[in-house]
């Protein structure tokens, strides 16, 4: 036994699912730092409640992937023993918390998003997805109605809160266009039905965050650039460090069971 | 107001505030019967159960911060879930707690300040760092084992609102216990170094855990008005006791050695335990634990840090309240 990183055979279907449970995983995991820290007990119990749903789908998508891979990893190999460079979850989702604008931000960036996206991919050909789809889209509708209360609270408080979270949506903007994003290896399984076309969602997802900006008092950024590189392992230095916590203990006893 | 305020006194003359109605109460509470909030009840009453009460929420919040120091480093998915889904629970409990002291008429707010400056206490065992993934099992095993047996009495506690809260936390703190067990029980069945991780933790926790069951008997300030009240059903060396008679075996199952080598079993079968060290005890209520600087210091930064996202959700809720009354006067 070793601790070191497992291979994996990223056939298409392979890399779709982890792509989506990474994003989970990552999210979730961000969220769970909040623990007995938050601002309010209320927002200890909330954001425990969205990392307690991210982590299931997360499990629910890497379980998938270990039986359609067939190689013997699992969802604690794929979770632990994959380096920076083999995670493909979005840029966006790990970026570290900051201060609470900046985490409610990143949660309604992507909760606006993947309301949409599961509720889309419900209908998918592949009926383990469809079914992660059904559940997934319950709980990101609430992530969705949570988080956007709170950008309406934040940027239509007091002067500080407006400004702290105005400053969260221009920092973090470069990083939503990746959600968008297709690529060769995501095409083929659009084309089958499997997996749904992103860019479809751009419309409505700008729609809602315009919506939910504008009775914020908040201000859409106007830069057009968007960073890439999150699905083929091109992070942040963020992540590495994410990693090397969460990973500690996989890698420090190679082979035990917890 | 200013009643309230004279008849804080905890001494004898706590029923001078009204005799009859005092011995009324005191048949109710003979009688097995449940105060309710809107229920005459003495002062002192009052102020010991909002004391108890408070304290027990703060020990869920405070308590929430040496197992969150393990969420992000849990060993596998299932257990990083299962420990995050603990410690919400544990907020959970905290947030149900202060509702129940605020039947007696003290704000959240008054109630964790007070915490947070230092004046009211939480746990003592709180105050120790867990330093291996093992801490998390031995917490869960020990610490909500010893809660438990603690708060079942609690149950039936005279206040209605406390002994009801009871009833859920009870539930909860049962299932956390069987998780840490099953923590224990999956490091004592590892590798040679899971166990020496989990005999470890044991060997660490063991005397903290039997301090949490409060000074022995013949020292307790509160057990007899307490225990008049129905707030105490059994002392802190009974339940003591009942604790380690419980434990002694699981401990024997698990393969783990107690470590008190003067323990030993008497004729009735109870595991009868060394001398606890009172002095330990007394530095940690005295601020002097491991971690009670970094408790506080975690909590008090918490408090801080987020005072600007409450005074924005309050100015928010203002403004929006001026906003629908200004269209309804249109």
């Amino acid at each position: 036994m070793s601790a070191a990183s497992i291979t994996v055979s990223e056939t298409p279907l392979v890399l779709y699912t982890l792509r989506r449970a990474d994003d989970a995983l990552i999210l979730g995991h961000r969220l769970s730092e909040w623990c007995g820290h938050a601002p309010m007990l209320e927002e200890d119990m909330a954001m425990a409640n969205m990392g307690l749903d991210l982590l299931g789908q997360a499990r629910e998508l890497y379980s998938y992937a270990a039986k359609v891979e067939g190689k013997g990893n699992d969802e604690d190999k794929f979770a632990y023993l994959r380096d920076v460079r083999q995670y493909r979850n979005l840029l966006l989702l790990e970026q570290p918390n900051g201060d609470f604008a900046r985490t409610m931000t990143r949660q309604f960036f992507y909760a606006a998003f993947s309301d949409l996206y599961w509720r889309a991919m419900m209908k998918s050909r592949d009926a383990t997805l469809a079914a992660i789809a059904a559940k997934s889209e319950k709980e990101s509708a609430y992530h969705l109605r949570h988080s956007s209360e709170w950008m309406v609270r934040l940027g239509d408080g007091t002067d500080e809160s407006h400004r702290r979270v105005q400053a969260a949506v221009d920092d973090l903007w470069a990083f939503t266009g990746e959600m968008f994003a297709v690529d060769d290896s995501e095409r083929g399984l659009i084309d089958a039905g499997i997996a749904i076309d992103p860019a479809m969602l751009r419309t409505p997802w700008l729609a809602t965050v315009s919506r939910v900006l504008d009775e914020s008092t908040l201000t859409k950024p106007q830069n057009e650039w968007m960073q890439q590189g999150g699905r083929d392992g091109r992070h942040s230095e963020h992540l590495g460090h994410l990693l090397s916590e969460l990973q500690s203990m996989q890698r420090s006893f190679p082979g035990a069971t917890w | 107001m200013y009643t309230q305020a004279l008849n804080s006194s905890d001494g004898d003359d706590r029923f001078i505030e009204d005799a009859d109605r005092a011995a009324a109460f005191q048949a109710r509470i003979d009688d097995d019967e449940r105060i309710e909030p809107n229920d005459w009840m003495p002062a002192a009453y009052r102020k010991t159960l909002t004391r108890q009460i408070s304290q027990h929420a703060h020990s869920e919040i405070v308590g929430m911060l040496p197992e969150g120091n393990w969420i992000t480093r849990a060993p596998s998915l299932r257990r990083k879930a299962a420990l995050l889904a603990k410690v919400q629970d544990e907020c959970g409990h905290g947030l149900y707690l202060y509702a129940a002291a605020e039947t007696l008429g003290s704000s959240r707010e008054e109630l964790v300040d007070a915490m947070l400056a230092g004046k009211a206490k939480y746990s003592s065992i709180f105050n120790y760092p867990t330093l291996t993934w093992a801490d998390i099992g031995t917490i869960g095993w020990l610490v909500d084992g010893a809660a438990i047996m603690n708060q079942i009495p609690l149950c039936r506690c005279s206040y209605g609102p406390y002994a009801r809260a009871m009833i859920r936390v009870c539930k909860e703190e049962s299932f956390h216990q069987r998780q840490g067990f099953e923590i224990m029980l999956t490091l004592c069945r590892g590798t040679d170094e899971q166990k020496a991780m989990a005999q470890n933790s044991l060997d660490r926790w063991w005397w903290p855990v039997l301090m949490m069951f409060g000074p022995p008997d013949q020292v307790s300030q509160h057990s007899d008005t307490s225990t008049k009240w129905k707030i105490k059903r059994f002392s802190n060396d009974e339940l003591r006791q009942k604790f380690v008679d419980a434990t002694v075996p699981q401990a024997q199952f698990l393969g783990l050695t107690i470590p008190d080598p003067g323990m030993k079993q008497d004729a009735e079968g109870h595991w009868r335990y060394s001398e606890i060290d009172w002095t330990e005890f007394k530095q940690v209520l005295a601020g002097n634990g491991p971690c009670n600087r970094d408790r506080l210091a975690a909590r008090r930064k918490a408090h801080d840090e987020g005072a600007w996202v409450r005074d924005a959700a309050a100015a928010y809720a203002e403004k929006r309240a001026r906003r629908s009354m200004a269209q309804a006067a249109e």
